[in-house]
């Protein structure tokens, strides 16, 4: 076994996703740790010019796999091309970011290798020679400390937006390898036949560091402007607790919650919304937390950092002017 | 249309836990247990294509004897038979483990596809499918949120990021639901009374033919639960609301620092 830290990087539009240097920001604090190095893996069509961010964002080494059939992930031609790179150079630990690819993957992967496994990791840190993550389990009731056990290939599937991103640095020395691809045989047996874009998502609620969420509070569709209109005065993401998305006042996709997006901001402004364990499952890791609910029994201001106990038709409004002012006094 | 089903028991979300001191687990006694959100819109998912395509409907799970009551839950809304595996060896399982005796578990009875949640909501792991597909060496849709079966294949919607993804994927195959699949049903009262009647297969790891041999060893041990660091305490902002409004601001930047 390898000491290296491997990341596979995730990319879109040619260019790494945010997930991908936060991988990147963690494999390098590991690798310092066990004085060794990062290879990051890109898999796709007309990856090359990917090894610059890659390699000026920590990555030591770049291996590029470049093949029209990897063009589109599916699981079958990822795990085909992913598992003899791993199976080969054994490295230490492997990071794939937890995101509806990533999720997709790994547990594939680590059942082709026989690897160990742990999902949804918010740390992952050494223990002397232990690998040790740790992850929110019962509706985020209580973290669970998993250790690999010593032998194993380890892969670890992180959360996104916890790991602060590498720093960068063009200047950094980096290797690009190439890579074969295994050409499937006969027809593929899984392919994405379209993807159509949601418009609506400026910043994906899991990479936002500001979200403004609504509850039932917000009693109808119609006034989930009013979040909107706060959100890009802060230039923040709209989301939801579950009862507008099973009212149907927006599509799923808000949905923040167990049963919908776990997300890690800086700033969460829950509006309407009572706090039920299922939504506080997918929220209460974030930073600062502001509660508006005209119930001042709701459970969500045990969790806020700051309450307000009031009528959100009149606050969010005045809040909305409020932020928009100090926007433009710290522009001006 | 021949579905499996795999379904999980798991602690009610809405519930209170307590962690054990040992940290091992949780403590069970007043615990309610029901089966796995996820699952049960895995099992409507199954019924549905039974009424439409024909075919049958089996439960497959894995755990103590409590587990049962997910399994006749499942057959209360519509599913034709069940296999509980029930065996002492199950405790010190890890996922992909697990996943090979769940899979000698499919592969005891015919199938054209196999249903999964898309995690369980104790552990989150949402390791199970995806390994499930590889044992059975079929392809795989996770998540989704809109199945369609073709003649011998499936088309799957899949939230992405940004975008809603549309897979093709050949049949036999495994597929874990999102909870926007469909509407789960409520069992009738003859499908409860149904429920009672059939009979639950049990088998152990040893009959299932599997041998774990050096797989079976766990490749991650749990070290412990803790609760969540406690968040510290809050403050409610009291006044007129214009004045309230400028103290969060003012709060929010200078405080918290995060505008």
């Amino acid at each position: 076994m390898s000491r290296e830290v491997w990341i596979l990087a995730e990319h879109a539009g040619g260019r790494p996703r945010k997930i991908t240097y936060e991988l990147l920001g963690k494999a390098r604090a590991l690798a310092e740790a066990l004085g060794s190095r990062v290879t990051a893996v890109a898999l796709g069509s007309g990856v090359g010019a990917l090894a610059a961010d890659l390699g000026a964002h920590g990555a030591d080494r770049v291996l590029l796999g470049d093949a029209p059939a990897l063009g589109q992930y599916t699981a079958d031609a990822y795990t085909a091309a992913l598992a003899p790179l791993v199976a080969a150079e054994r490295p230490f630990l492997l990071l794939i970011g937890s995101t509806a690819s990533g999720r997709d993957l790994a547990p594939r992967l680590a059942a082709r290798l026989g690897a160990g496994i742990v999902t949804d990791c918010a740390a992952v840190d050494l223990d002397g020679e232990d690998v040790v993550a740790t992850r929110p389990v019962m509706t985020r009731k209580a973290l669970a400390r998993v250790a690999f056990q010593a032998d194993v290939l380890r892969i670890a599937v992180v959360l996104p937006h916890i790991f602060p991103p590498a720093a960068e640095d063009r200047a950094r020395s980096y290797e690009t390898v190439p890579v074969p691809v295994p050409v499937e045989r006969g027809a593929a047996r899984a392919r994405v036949v379209d993807v159509t874009p949601v418009a609506r998502e400026s910043v994906p609620l899991t990479e936002a560091d500001i979200i403004v969420s609504g509850g039932r509070g917000l009693r109808g569709p119609e006034n989930f402007a009013l979040l909107h209109r706060l959100a890009d005065a802060l230039g923040a993401a709209v989301g939801s607790s579950r009862p507008p998305v099973d009212s149907g006042w927006v599509p799923h996709d808000y949905e923040i919650g167990q049963t919908g997006k776990t997300v890690n901001p800086q700033l969460y402004i829950a509006c309407g919304i009572s706090g039920a364990p299922q939504h506080l499952a997918g929220m209460s890791g974030a930073r600062c937390i502001v509660a508006i609910n005209r119930d001042p029994q709701a459970p969500i201001f045990q969790v806020a950092t700051y309450g307000i106990a009031g009528d959100l038709f009149q606050i969010l409004p005045l809040l909305t002017e409020e932020v928009r002012r100090l926007k433009a006094a710290q522009q001006g | 249309m021949h579905v499996v089903v795999c379904v999980k028991q798991v602690p009610d979300t809405e519930a209170p836990i307590r962690i054990r001191p040992d940290g091992q687990g949780v403590d069970e006694s007043g615990l309610t247990f029901v089966m796995n959100y996820y699952d049960e819109h895995a099992v409507e998912e199954a019924i549905r294509i039974k009424e439409r395509a024909g075919g049958t409907v089996t439960l497959i799970a894995a755990g103590p004897a409590r587990a049962a009551e997910a399994l006749r839950a499942g057959l209360a809304m519509g599913a034709d038979q069940a296999i509980h595996i029930q065996d002492p060896a199950l405790d010190g399982l890890d996922h992909l483990a697990l996943a090979r005796v769940l899979t000698a578990a499919i592969a005891s009875v015919p199938y054209d596809l196999v249903l999964c949640g898309k995690l369980a909501t104790d552990d989150n792991a949402a390791v199970i499918g995806p390994a499930l597909a590889e044992f059975l060496d079929l392809p795989q849709a996770t998540a989704v949120t809109r199945l369609e079966l073709g003649d011998g294949t499936a088309t799957a919607h899949r939230e992405v990021e940004g975008g809603v993804e549309v897979l093709e994927i050949s049949l036999p195959a495994v597929v874990t639901v999102e909870r926007n699949i469909n509407e789960p049903r409520y069992p009738s009262l003859p499908g409860i009374m149904r429920a009672k009647r059939t009979p639950i297969t049990v088998k152990t790891i040893a009959d299932l033919g599997v041998d774990l041999g050096g797989s079976g060893a766990a490749r991650v041990r749990l070290l412990g639960l803790a609760p969540p660091p406690a968040r510290p305490p809050g403050r409610m902002l009291e006044g007129e609301p214009a004045e309230v409004v400028r103290e969060l601001v003012r709060l929010l930047r200078e405080e918290a620092r995060v505008l």
